[in-house]
C-alpha cells in the first residue's frame, strides 16, 4: 500500500492514485480539518504544508506526493493549538464561520517561515485564500502580531478573553 | 429534566480531530427522566462535550461543578450570534462566564416541547434582535430559581440573597453556596411568573468586547462542519441535477459506472437529479461526472440573461407598477422642475458561494429518518425531512451542525430533501451528500436581478424637490412564497425605503416622492442573500444622491445633511463616518496617487449605518480601496468587537458583488461554475475597515447585514470623485476606470 508522511507519522492508504491528496486526508485518514472549497485550487481551503510550503491539495494527485515529503495538516501544526499563528488567531478572534481558516492559518505559517517580517504587499501576495465571511482585516492583523513577537496588543482590538480553564466549545 | 448528553458521545477522534459517534443509550433507557418523547434513536451531535446536569429551565443547564450550558436556538454561521446570545442569557443569570459553554437543542425537541425555544430561523439579522427579550428572561428566571433554592436550603428569604459569578450569598450572614450545588433543587421549583430585566446601562458582560466562545476549535481543525461528519457505516454521495432550472431527468446509464471502484448505488433523486453513492466522496464525484445522463431541459432551455435584460428595461418605463412609497405629486413636480437629473442603474444576480458547499447526512429506516446538516432554519429542515421521507414529523429529527457560511442560502432545504431521498434508497445506512462547487454555484437561490431608473427634480436653488425611483425586476417573495404577495405586490422589494418604521426607513425629506416596482421575474430561482434588497436599493439611491449633489454643485455630505434634518439617527451615523474619515480635508496621497472619498447612508434590519470610502484610481484605471470608515447605530450593542467583525465581513461580501460578481444564464443554465468565474474579494482587494459602533439605546437593530448596503455605493461615489466617471451597472470589474 502507498504511504504518506503526515503529521510526523507514516500512514498507509488505499486510495486510487489519481485521488487528490485532499480527499485522501479527509476520507481515508479522517483529517477533516483540511477543507474542500472549490476543487480547482482557487480558494485555498484545502491548503496544507508540504515540506513547510503552503500547498493546495484539491488538485494534487496523491500519487504525485512522495513518501518522504512531510505533510502537515492543521491537526498536526502543533500538539496543543499553541503554534504562534494559532495563538494570534485566537487572541484576535480571527475566524467567523471558520471554514477557510485551516487553510488561512497554514498559508500564514508558510509566509512567516519565508518572510518573518512580511510587508502588506507580501501578505497580499501570499494570502490569496478566499474567505466569504471577510476576515481579511483580522487575518492581516494576526500575521502582523506574530511578526512583531506575538503580543496581541499591537493589533489594538482589545478583546476580552476568559480564563484558561474555560471549557472548550464543540 | 435531565438532559445529559454524556451517553450519546462515545468518543472523539483525537488524532484526527474528527467526530466519531457511536450508538448510545438514551437517558430514558437508563431510568433517568427524559424530556417526553424527544430522545432520538441516533445520537445528537451536541455542540458540547461535557457531562450533563440539571436543566434549571429550557435554556440553562447547571452542572454540579458549576459549569453552565446555555441552549442556543439560532444557528451560528460565523456571525457570532452564539456568543452574543450566551452573553445576554449570562448577563441575567449572573454566572461565571469562564464556565459557560453552549449547545443546540434539536428542532424535534423544540416541536415536542411546544416550541419552548421559540424560532430557530436564523436570517434577516434577527438572531439577537428578535430573541433578546426571551433569552434574557430565561437567564433571569434561572437565576431567580437558583437563588430561591439556596434561600430555601438556608431557611431564609430569597430577598436577602444575591447571585454573582455563579455564587449565591446570603447578605446578612455572608453564607455562600454555588449554582452547581443548588441546581437540582432549583430545577424542581415553580417558575416565577414575572422577572425584571436589567437596564442595559447596568450590563457587565453584555455590551463588552468579549472573545467568541467558538474560536479555538476553528484554529485546530477540530470544529466539525456538516461536511466533516462521520457516522458508522456511512457512505458518501455526489449529485447532478438538471443544469437548466425547470428541467427534468430523462434517463441515465448506471451500468456505465457501476463497476467503478467504491460505487455502491446509482440513484434517481426526485424528477430532476441523479446521485452516485460510493465509499468515498471522490469515488462518488468522479462516477457521477462520468455517468451518461439524458436531460429534458424543459421550458427554460432557451432562456438567456441578455434577453431578459430587455424585459427589465421595459419595466423601467412600464405604466403598471406597484407603489411602495408615495407622497405629494412626484411625477407632476418633476415635469415642472427647473432641472431633472435621470440615471439608470443595474445589479445582476449574485450567488451566496458559502465556503462550505451544500451538504447533509441522512439515515432512513421504515420507522425513523434523521438528518445532520448545517442549516439556518432547523425547523424548516425538519419539515422538509418529513415531507421527503413520508414519515410523521415525530419520527424525524434534524441535528444542526456548524455552518461553513450561510448568507441566506442555508435558510432553504433543497439539499436536505435530496439527501433524504437518496437515504431512502439505502435503508439503515447514513448517506453523506456533498455538492460539488460546480453543483453549488449552478443550483443556487440567487440574489434577484433588478434595474432602477431614478429621476430627481432640482429647483432653481439646487434643492431636491422631487424624486421618482422606479425599480424593475425580480421579486424574492414571488419566487419563494407567492402566497405572501399582496395584490401582486412584493413589499420586500422596497426594503430600506419605507415611510418611517423601525425596520428600514427612507431618511431623506423630499416633498414629492414616488418609489414603485415593476415586477419582472426571470426563470432563475431567487433567494435571500445577505443584505437582501437593501443592497441594490441603497446602491441606487445613494449613488443617485451623489449625482444630484454634483448636479446641484453641492458637497455630497452637505447635500445629504440638509435632506436628513428630520432623520436624526441617519444623520448621526453619516456625520460620524464622515468625521472619522476626515471629510472636508484632503486625504493623504498613497503611492503618489490622490485618494478620494465617497459616502453612503442607510437604515436597514433595524440599524442605522453609514460609510465613507477612500479610493485611488491609477492612470491605467486600476482601483485601490484604501479604507472604509463605517458607523453603526444598532440601538444596543451586545458585543462591539463582533459588530466590527460583521461590518468588515459585510463589506467584503458587498464589495465582492459590486466589483466582480455576476451570475448569468445561457440556454437556461448558469454560466459561472466556480471561483474562477465568480471571484470574490481577496486580501489584496480588501480595504482597511474602521468602525464606529455608536449604540444610541432604546431599540435593537441587527448587525450581520445592514452595513453591506453602504460599502458599494460609498466606493462607487469615491470612484466618481476620483475619475468623474459614474459606474451604474454592476459589477465594476469589467468596466474601464480610465477617465471617460
Amino acid at each position: 500500500m502507498p504511504t504518506l508522511h503526515v503529521n510526523g507519522k507514516i500512514v498507509t492508504h488505499d486510495a486510487e492514485p489519481d485521488t487528490p491528496l485532499l480527499w485522501v486526508l479527509r476520507d481515508h485518514l479522517n483529517l477533516t480539518g483540511t477543507k474542500y472549497g472549490c476543487g480547482v485550487a482557487q480558494c485555498g481551503a484545502c491548503t496544507v504544508l508540504v515540506d513547510g510550503v503552503a500547498t493546495r491539495t484539491c488538485v494534487l494527485p496523491v500519487s504525485s506526493v512522495g513518501a518522504a515529503q512531510k505533510i502537515t495538516t492543521i491537526e498536526g501544526l502543533s500538539p496543543d493549538g499553541q503554534h504562534p499563528v494559532q495563538k494570534a488567531w485566537v487572541a484576535l478572534d480571527v475566524p467567523q464561520c471558520g471554514f477557510c481558516q485551516s487553510g488561512m492559518i497554514l498559508a500564514a505559517v508558510s509566509l512567516l517561515k519565508q518572510k518573518p517580517k512580511p510587508t502588506d504587499a507580501d501578505i497580499d501576495t501570499a494570502m490569496t485564500n478566499i474567505c466569504r465571511c471577510g476576515t481579511y482585516n483580522r487575518v492581516r492583523a494576526a500575521i502582523k502580531v506574530v511578526a512583531q513577537g506575538g503580543d496581541p496588543k499591537v493589533a489594538s482590538l482589545n478583546i476580552e478573553h476568559r480564563g484558561a480553564t474555560a471549557p472548550r466549545q464543540g | 429534566m435531565d438532559t445529559t448528553r454524556r451517553d450519546f458521545l462515545t468518543g472523539w477522534g483525537a488524532a484526527a480531530g474528527s467526530l466519531v459517534v457511536g450508538f448510545g443509550t438514551s437517558p430514558a433507557a437508563q431510568g433517568q427522566t427524559a424530556s417526553p418523547g424527544t430522545w432520538p434513536s441516533m445520537p445528537p451531535i451536541a455542540m458540547q462535550r461535557i457531562e450533563g446536569g440539571p436543566e434549571v429551565n429550557a435554556w440553562v443547564v447547571v452542572q454540579p461543578d458549576d459549569r453552565v450550558i446555555v441552549r442556543i436556538a439560532r444557528s451560528e454561521m460565523g456571525q457570532g450570534t452564539l456568543t452574543g446570545l450566551a452573553q445576554l442569557v449570562c448577563e441575567e443569570l449572573e454566572c461565571d462566564w469562564s464556565k459557560v459553554t453552549t449547545e443546540y437543542p434539536t428542532p424535534g425537541q423544540n416541536l415536542a416541547r411546544n416550541r419552548v425555544w421559540g424560532n430557530f430561523a436564523t436570517g434577516g439579522s434577527r438572531g439577537i434582535r428578535e430573541s433578546h427579550d426571551y433569552v434574557r428572561k430565561a437567564g433571569a428566571v434561572a437565576r431567580t430559581l437558583l437563588v430561591q433554592a439556596a434561600a430555601q436550603s438556608w431557611g431564609v428569604s430569597a430577598t436577602e440573597c444575591e447571585a454573582a459569578q455563579s455564587v449565591i450569598t446570603h447578605r446578612p450572614t455572608g453564607r455562600t453556596t454555588t449554582f452547581g450545588k443548588v441546581a437540582a433543587a432549583a430545577a424542581a421549583l415553580p417558575v416565577p411568573s414575572e422577572v425584571t430585566l436589567k437596564d442595559p446601562k447596568e450590563w457587565k458582560l453584555a455590551g463588552k468586547r468579549m472573545a467568541r466562545l467558538d474560536t479555538v476549535d476553528k484554529t485546530t481543525g477540530a470544529q466539525v462542519f456538516g461536511m466533516d461528519l462521520k457516522l458508522p457505516g456511512m457512505l458518501c454521495a455526489a449529485i447532478r441535477a438538471c443544469p437548466v432550472f425547470g428541467g427534468q431527468l430523462k434517463g441515465f446509464d448506471a451500468a456505465a459506472v457501476a463497476k467503478r471502484r467504491g460505487v455502491r448505488h446509482v440513484v434517481q433523486v426526485g424528477n430532476n437529479a441523479v446521485a452516485v453513492v460510493a465509499d468515498t466522496w471522490w469515488q462518488a464525484r468522479t462516477a457521477v461526472e462520468a455517468l451518461p445522463i439524458e436531460w429534458d431541459l424543459g421550458p427554460n432551455a432557451q432562456a438567456n440573461s441578455k434577453e431578459f435584460l430587455a424585459q427589465l428595461q421595459a419595466g423601467l418605463s412600464a405604466d403598471k407598477a406597484a407603489v411602495g412609497l408615495s407622497q405629494g405629486q412626484a411625477l407632476a413636480t418633476l415635469e415642472s422642475s427647473a432641472r431633472v437629473v435621470e440615471s439608470t442603474y443595474g445589479y445582476p444576480h449574485q450567488h451566496h458561494a458559502t465556503m462550505e458547499v451544500m451538504n447533509a447526512t441522512a439515515r432512513w429506516t421504515p420507522q425513523r429518518c434523521e438528518v445532520w446538516t448545517p442549516t439556518q432554519n432547523g425547523e424548516a429542515a425538519l419539515a422538509a425531512t418529513a415531507a421527503a421521507c413520508g414519515l410523521p414529523i415525530g419520527q424525524c429529527e434534524v441535528y444542526k451542525l456548524h455552518l461553513g457560511g450561510g448568507f441566506g442560502r442555508r435558510g432553504q432545504t433543497d439539499w436536505v430533501r435530496q439527501a433524504v431521498l437518496i437515504a431512502k434508497e439505502v435503508p439503515g445506512v447514513p448517506i453523506k451528500l456533498i455538492w460539488s462547487r460546480e453543483e453549488d454555484m449552478t443550483h443556487g437561490a440567487y440574489h434577484p436581478v433588478t434595474q432602477c431608473k431614478l429621476r430627481g427634480g432640482l429647483d432653481a436653488q439646487g434643492r431636491l424637490t422631487s424624486l421618482h425611483m422606479r425599480i424593475s425586476g425580480q421579486s424574492i417573495i414571488a419566487g419563494l412564497a407567492p402566497q405572501n404577495l399582496r395584490d401582486g405586490k412584493d413589499p420586500a422589494v422596497f426594503q430600506g425605503m419605507n415611510v418611517g418604521g423601525t425596520e428600514g426607513s427612507f431618511g431623506y425629506d423630499i416633498a414629492d416622492l414616488l418609489i414603485d416596482h415593476a415586477m419582472r421575474n426571470p426563470h432563475v430561482p431567487p433567494g435571500f442573500w445577505r443584505g437582501v434588497n437593501l443592497n441594490q436599493n441603497t446602491l441606487y439611491l445613494e449613488c443617485f444622491m451623489d449625482e444630484l449633489a454634483f448636479a446641484a454643485r453641492r458637497d455630497p455630505l452637505a447635500f445629504r445633511r440638509e435632506l436628513l434634518a428630520k432623520s436624526p439617527r441617519h444623520l448621526a451615523v453619516l456625520n460620524a463616518a464622515a468625521a472619522k474619515a476626515g471629510w472636508g480635508t484632503p486625504a493623504p496621497k498613497v503611492a503618489g496617487l490622490d485618494v478620494h472619498r465617497g459616502l453612503a447612508v442607510a437604515h436597514g434590519f433595524g440599524s442605522f449605518v453609514a460609510a465613507c470610502a477612500e479610493v485611488s484610481v491609477s492612470p491605467t484605471g486600476s482601483l485601490k480601496m484604501h479604507r472604509i470608515v463605517a458607523a453603526v447605530d444598532c440601538g444596543h450593542a451586545v458585543n462591539p468587537q463582533q459588530i466590527e467583525a460583521q461590518v468588515e465581513g459585510s463589506f467584503a461580501f458587498g464589495l465582492s458583488a459590486a466589483l466582480f460578481g455576476t451570475i448569468t444564464t445561457r440556454n437556461g443554465a448558469v454560466e459561472q461554475k466556480n471561483f474562477d468565474t465568480y471571484p470574490p474579494v481577496r486580501m489584496a482587494h480588501m480595504p482597511k475597515v474602521e468602525t464606529v459602533v455608536m449604540p444610541s439605546g432604546g431599540f435593537w437593530g441587527g448587525v450581520g447585514e445592514p452595513t453591506i448596503a453602504v460599502a458599494a455605493p460609498a466606493v462607487l461615489n469615491a470612484i466618481f470623485a476620483a475619475k468623474g466617471r459614474r459606474i451604474r451597472q454592476m459589477p465594476v470589474g469589467t468596466q474601464s476606470l480610465r477617465r471617460a
